[in-house]
């Protein structure tokens, strides 16, 4: 167990320094760089000392340097926790992305815990009501929302605040709580802002999972010791809860490792994008947009660590759970 | 026993033996059929592709870049009836008349209840266009009253240039749903070609190839490809980073198909008529691609046809966001473009309209593939 546990996290560490080279080449890989276009803009607005300053903002990056150095000394920093510096705000990676890194996890949280009640109830009341009309109903919610992408739901949730409904709903606060410091009434605030989001990304991800509970409690229902534990006299609620649901579950665990904990930082960018909240996706697209390279990086690299985290998290609590899987 | 009777049973016992002996491909067809929603969705799939893929010219009242001068015009109501209430068979929409206001800054139009553009079938258009790329034409399936001079219909409204939205979207439709096959197609061939030699082979070929797989895995979907398309140089011109952009799309996608097939591959190598095809000294590239590639073909189709939403939606995002697509070429991301902000949303709310016409053809595709999948293992139950 323990020599597995070392191996993977072996494996992982080698995937983390493939990966981060990679993505420090994918954003190195536009033409010109972000000082470069800032040169541009300065000289436009007829600031003749811009060259001057560029340059000394290129030799304190060491962007001057060639790639495979520069690469050596953002990884060697990163190690450190120094994940650069962000051109567009001149100010640390690290700080841009601590700012919104509770609010990131907290709406994370929040729509993971709407979306997996969802698909587990939803998926064994569908599996244990198979081809009634609440099971017809639930199938066909299902693929409206596997064709609905989060970010045009939230476009069209917009559309009816907006529009129709006349209100306001982009953003995490209200204007008077945006800088206000931790209250009961800002937690209320963030409560009423909060689940439009939640309810969005927990839209956009649920189905999926749904139908594969749905499928695996199927398979389930139908082995013989199911039919055994009926046969005991058991409740049927017993049955579904403790012993179907027990086994079916396992799939969701290891969507929790591989999709729900990267999607912790990186999920859902463009429904933020669309709502306008001040989460760690809209500022990677952006950063990705402006070629503001360190922080784009940085976070590329994070979501890619969480996702080999929570790969062997998932396995780990596999066999955890089900004691007939063997790790080798 | 009638003649009649006779017959009857000769007719029942033809039946029952045209049941016996189904091919492969009428069982598929056979239990396709049963599955309404499936038929449902091929059908509008189907729809999709005669409409937006290969006649929009005819289909769309306007043309893709044909310009009017109403900027930004809210949609004309189709209607039978007028304000005074009285009944034509001929539906109409009323004339636009450009107001200001001065408050808001912005350009509105109402409904000039004096003036009536009735619809016309098969009109001829402007400009003339190539049905196919081919066959020169110029009349298109429906449009405003061609006699009546400056006669308009907008049933979707107009974009900011003044583009009739309904055209648009059917041209838009024709990229969306090109990317979306073109790039599929791509995937398949090189996850079928990469998959089928990573099982044959084996050994370091096989082991370099699920590496490669698994590395690019180890990314996320949507941040890599947004990072990849944020490296398209915007400078190269719009059918480059068209070309550029569906790679893109290949590149993140075969690996999944690339692992189902070489499992497959893996079985089927070790069949009889594998064996059989050795023997007679078939080369290694007649027994993968033509012995080994059929075996998983069902599957393959399976899980192309669930992986063209994907697609499609990737696309979209991308050209939404101002990563993907670029105008002039239109798709329904790129019209979506106009209502990046709650502004647009909230004074051009019909620039949403491409939006339901992304999830429909989507779940069509979602039922389409459903129901392939059930159907192309016509021997198991369910």
């Amino acid at each position: 167990m323990l020599a597995y546990i070392v191996r993977r996290l072996g494996y992982a560490l080698v995937m983390i320094v493939l990966v981060s080279f990679v993505s420090f080449l994918i954003i190195e890989l536009p033409p010109g760089d972000f000082l470069t276009q800032k040169l541009m803009e300065l000289q436009a607005q007829g600031d003749r000392s811009a060259a001057l300053r560029i340059e000394e903002y290129r030799a304190r990056y060491g962007l001057d340097k060639p790639l495979l150095e520069r690469y050596w000394i953002w990884a060697s920093n990163f190690i450190k926790g120094d994940f650069g510096e962000s051109f567009e705000y001149e100010r640390p990676v690290k700080d841009l992305i601590g700012e919104r890194m509770t609010m990131t996890v907290i709406l994370a949280l929040t729509t993971l815990v709407i979306s997996y009640t969802v698909a587990i109830v939803g998926g064994v009341y569908s599996a244990t009501h198979q081809y009634s009309l609440g099971d017809q109903a639930i199938t066909v919610l299902a693929f409206l929302g596997l064709g609905t992408p989060g970010f045009l739901l939230a476009l069209i949730v917009l559309f009816v605040a907006v529009v129709i409904l006349k209100q306001d709903i982009g953003g995490l606060f209200s204007r008077e709580f945006q800088d206000a410091p931790w209250s009961l009434a800002r937690v209320w605030d963030l409560i009423k802002h909060l689940w439009i989001p939640a309810l969005i990304g927990a839209a956009a991800s649920a189905p999926a999972w749904l139908r594969i509970m749905r499928g695996n409690m199927l398979e389930i229902l139908g082995q013989p010791f199911i039919e055994a534990a009926r046969a005991r006299g058991l409740k049927k609620r017993t049955v579904t809860w403790r012993h179907a649901v027990r086994v079916a579950i396992n799939p969701m665990v290891v969507i929790l490792g591989s999709e729900a904990l990267p999607g912790l930082i990186g999920g859902n960018a463009l429904v933020a994008i669309v709502l306008g909240l001040p989460t760690i996706g809209p500022l990677y697209v952006d950063a990705l947009q402006s070629q503001d390279m360190y922080m784009a990086g940085t976070v590329l690299v994070f979501i890619v660590m969480m996702m080999l985290i929570g790969n062997l998290l998932a396995d780990l609590a596999l066999v955890w759970l089900d004691p007939r899987i063997r790790l080798d | 026993m009638s003649d009649q009777q006779i017959v009857d049973q000769e007719i029942i016992e033809e039946i029952k033996e045209a049941e016996v002996n189904q091919s492969y491909f009428s069982l598929v067809w056979w239990k396709f059929k049963k599955n309404k929603l499936a038929v449902v969705g091929g059908i509008i799939v189907l729809l999709f592709y005669i409409v937006c893929f290969f006649f929009a010219e005819f289909f769309a009242p306007y043309q893709l870049h044909e310009t009017k001068e109403y900027f930004r015009a809210s949609p004309q109501l189709l209607r039978f009836v007028d304000e005074e209430g009285s009944f034509s068979l001929r539906p109409f929409v009323y004339g636009l008349e450009e107001t200001i206001d001065m408050e808001l800054r912005l350009r509105t139009y109402e409904n000039n209840t004096d003036v009536k553009y009735y619809l016309h079938f098969f009109v001829p258009g402007e400009q003339p266009y190539k049905l196919l790329g081919l066959i020169p034409a110029n009349i298109h399936l429906f449009g405003a009253d061609p006699n009546v001079e400056g006669s308009e219909m907008f049933l979707f409204g107009t974009d900011s240039l003044g583009r009739d939205l309904f055209s648009r979207i059917i041209y838009g439709g024709r990229m969306s749903l090109w990317i979306g096959l073109l790039g599929q197609l791509l995937t398949m061939a090189l996850g079928v070609s990469l998959g089928t030699i990573s099982g044959y082979y084996g050994g370091v070929t096989d082991i370099v190839v699920q590496r490669l797989t698994e590395f690019v895995a180890a990314f996320p979907d949507i941040p890599l490809f947004i990072a990849l398309a944020a490296a398209i140089p915007v400078n190269w011109s719009p059918q480059m980073i068209y070309l550029i952009l569906t790679l893109i799309l290949v590149f993140i996608r075969w690996g999944g198909l690339a692992r189902q097939v070489r499992g497959l591959i893996l079985s089927l190598r070790e069949r009889e008529y594998v064996l059989a095809a050795k023997s007679a000294g078939a080369t290694d590239r007649r027994i993968m691609f033509k012995h080994l590639v059929p075996g998983t073909m069902s599957h393959v189709i399976v899980i192309g046809t669930l992986m063209i939403p994907g697609m499609i939606l990737s696309e979209t995002a991308l050209s939404w966001l101002g990563l993907g697509l670029r105008p002039p070429l239109t798709s329904w991301g790129v019209l979506l473009q106009e209502v990046s902000n709650v502004r647009s949303i909230r004074f051009y709310p019909w620039l949403l309209i491409p939006v339901p016409f992304v999830i429909f053809s989507i779940l069509a595709f979602n039922m389409l593939g459903d129901g392939l999948r059930d159907a192309l293992d016509p021997y198991g139950g369910r």
